[in-house]
């Protein structure tokens, strides 16, 4: 058994581990809101930020996946929004393909999370958070952290 | 080159001449029997009287002339007029790779041709040293309305033998097998065969009957091996088991003729790391694969390619670990242009979908 997952046995409840893709003008936005504004969030979530959802190549979201993270989230401004007026789009497509390729291959693209949080939605970005963290220990620990001949 | 078994591809060669003589067109690229060794390749021929030992037929291909005319044509436009004589799946990455903007078709004449099948480059070579004629046993199978056993998997599941989106169709079904249908099918393919002074075919009765038996054949094949396919690779631990020869490569990538990135994201800095990282990796999960990054490789290049994927298999042939990669590709690329509606190689006004997108689509719940 692999250091992470006996860390997992071991402790009572399974805590998943998130990686968040949040883009600047939007949803790391709202994150910080929900900073400031004292909203409680499970800690469970790792942010990254990038400049828009639409910067966002699947590798990143793949190589978190096999890096051991339960889950990623892609999240960027609302459509109509965006910045860089269609980036969050393109975001959309490109997390469908991942996660369709990931269901052609049987890898659980339950794990893969696309949202729109804009930059008021403080709220929003806990109650995201709440609920992936919710759904990621339904799922259980991701187990690509099983293999070390990935 | 004597026998009458020739007729079809001495036939061919002549139209091609012909077309050269006529001044329709300034060169031609067609594959070529090698003057040393078994082997065919690709051609780019500017004088017709070298065209002697022309293969338009060429049962073997060493690589996706989409490929070809890129490297042709990226920098900077043809100034003289090519004919280029390609296979339907060359074709269509063809056109994937125009809306990649990795090729410029002015002054390119598509001269489609009716695609049997092929062999590997493996195959190929060993049918020639054993004395056996590929042409021989291609007219064999098509007479008796079969597919060879040794043919190259993406060709039997090729549900794509007929050219589109050509100018010129040689037609090898619904023919006697000596003498080609030639279809003109734009108006350049118009203007060539009328300067020739060669009447535009229309398809027949028997041409098309026996397209789709053929057509029929392949699809069902293909459907077996897709659900066969998605019980093999379903689950990282099947996924794992399919990928264990991976050597890392990388020739499927090479080969791919729409992976058209000039440097590879995988080939690129971003994959040196500090010895630190090797060693923290290791500490992690106790130890490592080395090379690394198998899996995200081949992940990673599907969601780069499977929606431009045209099924041509050369990802297969150039695997030294004799991966069955068309399969793996074919299936995801199915599934994925299945959800944009969208086939690679089909138009070239249809936009590809990872650059493009709709206001009211695929909303996140």
């Amino acid at each position: 058994m692999t250091e992470d997952v006996k860390k997992e046995s071991e402790s009572k409840e399974f805590e998943p581990k998130i990686v968040g893709f949040l883009c600047k003008w939007c949803s790391s936005t709202a994150a910080d809101l929900a900073g400031t504004t004292r909203i409680q969030y499970p800690p469970n979530i790792r942010v990254i930020r990038l400049m828009c959802s639409g910067s966002v190549d699947s590798v990143y979201l793949i190589k978190a996946l096999m890096e051991g993270a339960d889950g990623v989230l892609v999240a960027g401004c609302h459509p109509g929004d965006c910045h860089y007026v269609e980036g969050n789009y393109k975001a959309r497509r490109r997390a469908t393909l991942l996660k369709d390729i990931l269901k052609t291959l049987g890898l659980e693209s339950e794990r893969v999370w696309i949202r729109w949080i804009g930059a008021d939605e403080g709220r929003k970005f806990a109650e995201t958070v709440k609920e992936m963290t919710e759904e990621l220990k339904k799922l259980g620990p991701n187990p690509m952290k099983n293999y070390w001949n990935i | 080159m004597e026998k009458d078994e020739y007729d079809l591809t001495r036939n061919i060669t002549n139209f091609l001449k012909e077309m050269m003589v006529k001044d329709c067109v300034d060169l031609i690229l067609v594959p070529q029997k090698l003057p040393v060794g078994e082997g065919v390749v690709q051609s780019l021929v500017a004088d017709e009287g070298k065209l002697e030992n022309a293969d338009p037929l060429a049962f073997v291909m060493p690589v996706n002339s989409g490929t070809i005319i890129s490297d042709m044509t990226k920098v900077t436009p043809s100034k003289k007029k090519i004919a280029a004589l390609l296979k339907s799946c060359e074709i269509r990455a063809l056109i994937e790779l125009v809306k990649l903007k990795q090729v410029l078709l002015d002054n390119i004449i598509i001269i489609g041709i009716d695609c049997p099948g092929t062999y590997s480059m493996n195959d190929y070579r060993s049918m020639i040293e054993e004395g056996k004629s590929p042409m021989s046993e291609f007219l064999k199978n098509i007479k008796e309305g079969k597919d060879d056993e040794k043919m190259r998997i993406a060709c039997k599941v090729c549900e794509y033998p007929i050219p589109e989106n050509a100018d010129i169709i040689i037609g090898i079904y619904g023919s006697n097998l000596k003498n080609p249908i030639i279809m003109a099918k734009s108006e350049t393919g118009k203007e060539i065969l009328k300067k020739m002074g060669i009447d535009s075919q229309d398809e027949t009765k028997e041409r098309k009957e026996q397209i789709n038996t053929l057509t029929k054949r392949r699809l069902d094949s293909w459907n077996t091996l897709l659900s066969e396919t998605q019980k093999e690779v379903t689950g990282i631990e099947n996924l794992l088991k399919f990928l264990a020869p991976c050597i890392n490569c990388h020739n499927c990538m090479d080969v791919c003729p729409v992976c058209y990135c000039r440097e590879c994201f995988f080939e690129s800095p971003t994959f040196e790391y500090e010895s630190e990282k090797y060693l923290s990796w290791a500490e992690r999960k106790g130890l490592v694969k080395m090379p690394r990054d198998t899996l995200l490789f081949h992940l990673t290049r599907m969601n780069h390619m499977a929606t431009s994927c045209v099924g041509c298999g050369m990802c297969e042939q150039a695997c030294p670990s004799k991966i069955e990669l068309l399969k793996l590709y074919k299936s995801v690329g199915h599934n994925a242009q299945k959800v944009f509606d969208y086939v690679p190689g089909r138009s070239l006004d249809e936009e590809l979908p990872l650059i493009t997108f709709r206001e009211d689509e695929l909303e996140p719940k």
